[in-house]
């Protein structure tokens, strides 16, 4: 589990990815957009599921106010935490952002059909990639009301 | 913006907002948007929900590929169009945004709750509106993979 920049009042990012390429360059492109992002990075399914549950070593974590969540993930796959997440009365309100190479139709259906709040297709290019998690700065963590929370 | 299938298909959005000054300025800034949309316009929570019900038949009524939703609306309101959205199978693959000027905390939660998709309080200047219309259809219309219309018909 790393935690990576933030301080003061930030925003708490949970990504789960096992890509470190990915999670290098999703960490260097909100950085660059957002200095108050306090970035969480779970790199398989159950560790996502202990952080969101403060479980074990998780048991001080933060409530993430947004999630993404890419669906091929060794130990339990994406697919399964999401439903996990929007079968829990108290986490389905964090809003869960599918971000995955994926673009196969049953993925965007079994997501939708599971409520994830939105489903992005990685881009290859580098460019377009860094595009895309500038995007879901300003969409999701300037622009969008989030559920409120107390924080510990 | 390509569907699934590799043609540029115009997006089909529904815009259910009573106030006629809200959906004017909407239907401005989707029409300078970077992309072909279909704009369906409806006031009220009823018709929103018959507009819905009738979808698949692309003439008259297609499913919307995104739906914005007021909350305070006459007939029947937004939050109680926003469950019946949610308890059908089909409509709850839709991606349904809260657009509305209510900041109540109440409101936010509820409408996670219910799943809505995200929820947007609507500024009161026009420049900031006009930036937030061209904000969803950017994030929504051309960043985001959406669900397919055979998925939703």
């Amino acid at each position: 589990m790393k935690i990576i920049g933030g301080d003061g009042m930030s925003v708490e990012v949970l990504l789960v990815e096992d890509s470190p390429g990915d999670v290098r360059l999703t960490q260097e492109a909100f950085s660059e957009a957002n200095k108050s992002i306090h970035l969480h990075v779970a790199a398989d399914g159950v560790e996502a599921i202990a952080f969101l549950r403060h479980e074990g070593v998780h048991a001080r974590a933060p409530r993430p106010d947004l999630i993404l969540l890419d669906l091929n993930l060794p130990k339990m796959d994406g697919r399964e935490v999401l439903a996990h997440i929007k079968e829990d009365a108290d986490l389905k309100l964090i809003p869960t952002v599918i971000l995955t190479t994926s673009d196969a139709e049953v993925d965007i259906v079994k997501s939708y059909q599971l409520q994830a709040n939105c489903y992005l297709t990685k881009p290859v290019q580098l460019d377009a990639f860094e595009a895309l998690v500038k995007s879901i700065n300003d969409f999701w963590l300037t622009k969008v009301k989030l559920p409120q929370h107390t924080r510990a | 913006m390509k569907s699934i299938d590799g043609n540029y298909v115009p997006k089909e959005v529904l815009l259910v907002e009573d106030s006629p000054g809200d959906v004017r300025l909407t239907m401005e800034a989707f029409r300078d948007a970077n992309a072909p949309i279909h704009l369906h316009v409806v006031s009220d929570g009823v018709e929103a929900m018959e507009f819905l019900k009738k979808g698949g038949d692309r003439a008259s009524a297609p499913r919307p590929d995104l739906i914005l939703l007021d909350l305070n609306l006459p007939r029947m309101d937004g939050r109680e169009v926003l469950a019946q959205i949610k308890a059908d199978p089909i409509l709850r693959m839709i991606p349904t945004i809260i657009l509305t000027t209510s900041e109540a905390e109440a409101d936010i939660a509820k409408s996670y709750q219910l799943q809505a998709s995200c929820y947007l309080s609507k500024p009161g200047q026009l420049g900031a509106f006009e930036s937030l219309m061209k904000s969803i259809s950017e994030f929504w219309l051309q960043s985001a993979t959406l669900p397919p219309q055979r998925s939703i018909t």
